[in-house]
């Protein structure tokens, strides 16, 4: 195998396959990228047995063939090539090397066969569609917070991607929830989804699809069966399994009796809550919110290190309430809103507080109050 | 030079005999009264009650032990003569010394007087952290104005009161740090007082083994020899970095400890760092549903407990022992500190789901770790999980019931089985 390429294109196939390979694991090849060169392409393919994907990239193919590489290694390499570099690579089967050459620099690094190399199995995909890369990009960058880590409740480590009933029919919705805060967003439903089965996208799965979808115009080719899930744009296929379990009935903890309503500028509020949150304790960051007519006091005590107080002109016009939240999960949820006002939904200070955009319904948010 | 007698507890200066009482009992040393750090240690305490309760045992060599383990608890100064030491396996012992007097420990017996000596401790200095039922460090730093004394004079007091009072006799390390004072308690053994002062600290230490280092056992020491680390000179011949590489942490405090460094202060109220709870079955099973009544009991244990303390913990903790004697520990860290045995319980059951390891089991243990105050506990709730407020609610009005009428008053159906 021989070819010649730019080392831009490069970087951006090798870089992406870097993050997939597993930092620490113990079975060599899989800390490796493959690299096929054929006709007037070479595909960048690396895997964590969860997830591949497949980067295909033009380049100027002398020999074809394939190898594989220590991804980490080639990515630090190529990094450090000067930009706009042409970069050679050429496989010494024989000697079990790779020699990349660029200009001066020349390095050679030890492969492994592409036979050992993990191919994830193939699967017949239920339902395909196109979706638009800004439509996904909202899917997923508006839930992954609500993402929990909790390695008990595993089915909670993605966001749960399926079909559901919206306010004007069908949507395409993502959720994630960690058992404190919970975020539900609804999307268009794409002509051939309505079929489709409801998946968890696991989390680095979520990290890893985000490089795909930064282009406004992109359209992305979806693809979900039972197990697997692909998301694929003419240059890229990430092809991920999904997590294997149910994911828990999130209609019931979404609120409908809520009826104190709290209507405040989002910016604003945000600071607010990030400057009283200040003082608070490490441990517990709680923050409490004082209702009176039109006016919302922030507060924080913290007996061991200090107490701080802001209030805030807001609408609100229901009876007096003392509600207590985690800092940081406000902080989170007001940083979803973009365009409008934040519209908080209150009902006890005991009970779960629905969050949304103005009334924009297809995005909500389900906060659990705090004992302060 | 500054001599203190620690019979008739004269200061003079000057060598030889006591001026006052002509007894020879004399500790002297330039930094005598300048030095504030002091490790106070019973001699053969456990083998010192036995002969002070039952006179007959008095010029026997004595060894405390025995029960079901069969090994040496603490022996007498006479036992030792014969090379009779603490945790020796007692047919060994016997062998060595077949005249010994085996005698069963008295707990009860050893924790009166070890309340007794703490309380004469307190007296002098309310910095004592004790270390367990017959040794202790004491910070007497600034204590000299109100006892009208330096502290070397209050801590021969204290030996002399102990032996009077209470017929058993300590020694004491007296230095600049917790190290040293420790270090020193045992250099003068029984009924010693031993100085180690600033000037002396690199001299003292330089041909030493590093096994004088608390917490440098055998597995440690052989590692450091590895590195040709025998004495204290070669560690202080070893860069700072280089230790830290090669040791970790424990490399850095190597590196202050070789120069007789300890910046660890007396503390009075050592931290808890965690609680537990396990029993031992009276007959290995395998049963879930006995197991789990087992793991109910247990994480209601540790919830009293904690909730005694104020404390909650982070960390839920599982041990189980299988018939063979081989221990499983499963952890889980919670998001938010918890003190409720409901939570406790439920955690710990998710992790005995997780065990793998076939049974039967003949010992289960529930712990929570790294403990916050009870303030911060408990304060959110779970969304996917509405019944866990109700369930909270329930069990913090059980606690008041249990208060008023008694922990049997009510109990769960599981903790039954």
């Amino acid at each position: 195998m021989k070819f010649s390429i730019e080392r831009g294109v490069l970087l951006k196939a090798v870089a992406q396959a870097q993050s997939v390979v597993e930092r620490r694991n113990t079975i060599p090849i899989l800390a490796n990228v493959l690299i096929e060169a054929e006709g007037s392409d070479v595909l960048f393919r690396a895997t964590d047995l969860d997830i591949e994907v497949v980067d295909k990239a033009p380049a100027q193919v002398e020999r074809g063939g394939a190898t594989t590489v220590n991804a980490v290694t080639l990515n630090e390499i190529v990094r450090k090539l000067p930009d706009g570099a042409l970069v050679t690579l050429t496989d010494d089967s024989a000697a079990g090397r790779l020699t990349i050459d660029a200009g001066r620099s020349n390095f050679a690094l030890a492969t492994l066969p592409k036979e050992d190399f993990p191919v994830m199995a193939s699967s017949e995909y239920a339902a395909n569609f196109a979706a638009s890369a800004p439509a996904l990009r909202r899917l997923f960058d508006k839930t992954k917070f609500a993402i929990s880590t909790e390695e008990t409740r595993y089915y909670l480590n993605g966001v749960y991607m399926h079909v559901a009933d919206g306010d004007g029919g069908k949507v395409l919705r993502g959720v994630a929830t960690d058992g404190h805060r919970l975020a539900r967003i609804d999307t268009d439903l794409p002509e051939g989804a309505a079929d489709m089965a409801g998946v968890i996208v696991p989390r680095k799965t979520v990290g890893e699809l985000r490089k795909l979808l930064d282009d406004d115009e992109a359209q992305i080719a979806v693809s979900v069966s039972e197990t697997k899930v692909r998301f694929a744009t003419p240059a890229i296929t990430l092809t991920s399994k999904v997590i294997d379990g149910t994911f828990p009935d999130y209609t019931r903890v979404i609120p409908q009796g809520n009826t104190r309503r709290l209507e405040v500028d989002a910016a604003e509020f945000a600071k607010a809550v990030d400057r009283v949150a200040t003082v608070s304790s490490e441990r517990s960051r709680a923050v409490k919110l004082s209702l009176e007519e039109d006016r919302l006091t922030l507060s924080v005590n913290a007996p061991d290190s200090g107490a701080a107080e802001e209030e805030l002109a807001v609408a609100y016009g229901d009876e007096p309430l003392e509600i207590g939240f985690n800092a940081k999960y406000l902080l989170e949820i007001a940083s979803q809103v973009d365009r409008e006002n934040a519209v908080f939904m209150f009902n006890s200070s005991g009970d779960p507080t629905l969050m949304r955009e103005g009334n924009d319904t297809t995005a909500v948010y389900v906060v659990m109050p705090m004992r302060v | 030079m500054p001599a203190l007698c620690r019979d008739c507890l004269t200061s003079f200066d000057g060598p030889g005999r006591c001026p006052a009482c002509g007894r020879p009992r004399v500790t002297r040393h330039e930094e005598l009264h300048s030095l504030t750090i002091a490790h106070m240690d019973c001699d053969a305490f456990f083998a010192s009650v036995e002969k002070r309760d039952n006179p007959d045992l008095a010029d026997k060599p004595v060894i405390v032990g025995g029960g079901r383990r069969g090994v040496v608890s603490t022996c007498c100064y006479l036992a030792r003569i014969k090379g009779v030491r603490s945790a020796m396996p007692m047919f060994q012992a016997l062998k060595l010394c077949p005249d010994a007097e085996v005698v069963k420990p008295r707990f009860d017996a050893y924790v009166a007087a070890s309340k007794a000596i703490r309380a004469m401790m307190d007296e002098l200095t309310p910095v004592v952290e004790p270390l367990s039922l017959d040794e202790a460090f004491m910070d007497l730093t600034g204590t000299e104005k109100l006892h009208g004394a330096p502290p070397a004079v209050m801590l021969a007091r204290l030996t002399k009161r102990m032996k009077d009072e209470l017929g058993l006799t300590g020694s004491i390390g007296l230095s600049h740090n917790k190290f040293l004072a420790k270090v020193a308690s045992d250099l003068d053994k029984p009924r010693g007082f031993s100085v180690i002062g600033k000037a002396e600290t690199r001299s003292f230490l330089a041909d030493k083994p590093v096994r004088l280092i608390w917490g440098i056992g055998p597995v440690a020491q052989q590692s450091l020899a590895k590195a040709g680390i025998h004495t204290f000179d070669d560690l202080t011949r070893w860069d700072r970095r280089d230790l830290h590489a090669r040791f970790g942490s424990t490399g850095e405090r190597l590196w202050h400890l070789a120069r007789g460094e300890d910046a660890r202060r007396v503390s009075s109220h050592t931290p808890v760092k965690g609680l537990s709870n396990e029993t031992t079955f009276g007959e290995d099973t395998s049963d879930p549903d006995i197991l789990d009544g087992h793991i109910w009991r247990m994480a209601e244990k540790v919830s009293s407990r904690a909730k005694a303390k104020d404390k909650a913990g982070r960390v839920v903790t599982l041990k189980l022992k299988r018939a063979d004697h081989s221990l499983i520990s499963k952890r889980l860290s919670l998001r938010h500190p918890t003190q409720i045995a409901d939570t406790i319980y439920r955690t710990a059951r998710d992790l005995f789901d997780q065990v793998n390891e076939p049974g039967p089991y003949r010992l289960l243990g529930v712990g929570i770790s790294q403990l916050a105050h009870a303030d911060s506990a408990d304060l959110e709730g779970d969304l996917l999980d509405p019944g866990a407020e109700a369930r909270a609610r329930a069990e913090r009005a059980t606690d008041k019931i249990r208060a008023r009428f008694g922990d049997d008053a009510i109990v769960k159906g599981r903790a039954l089985r």
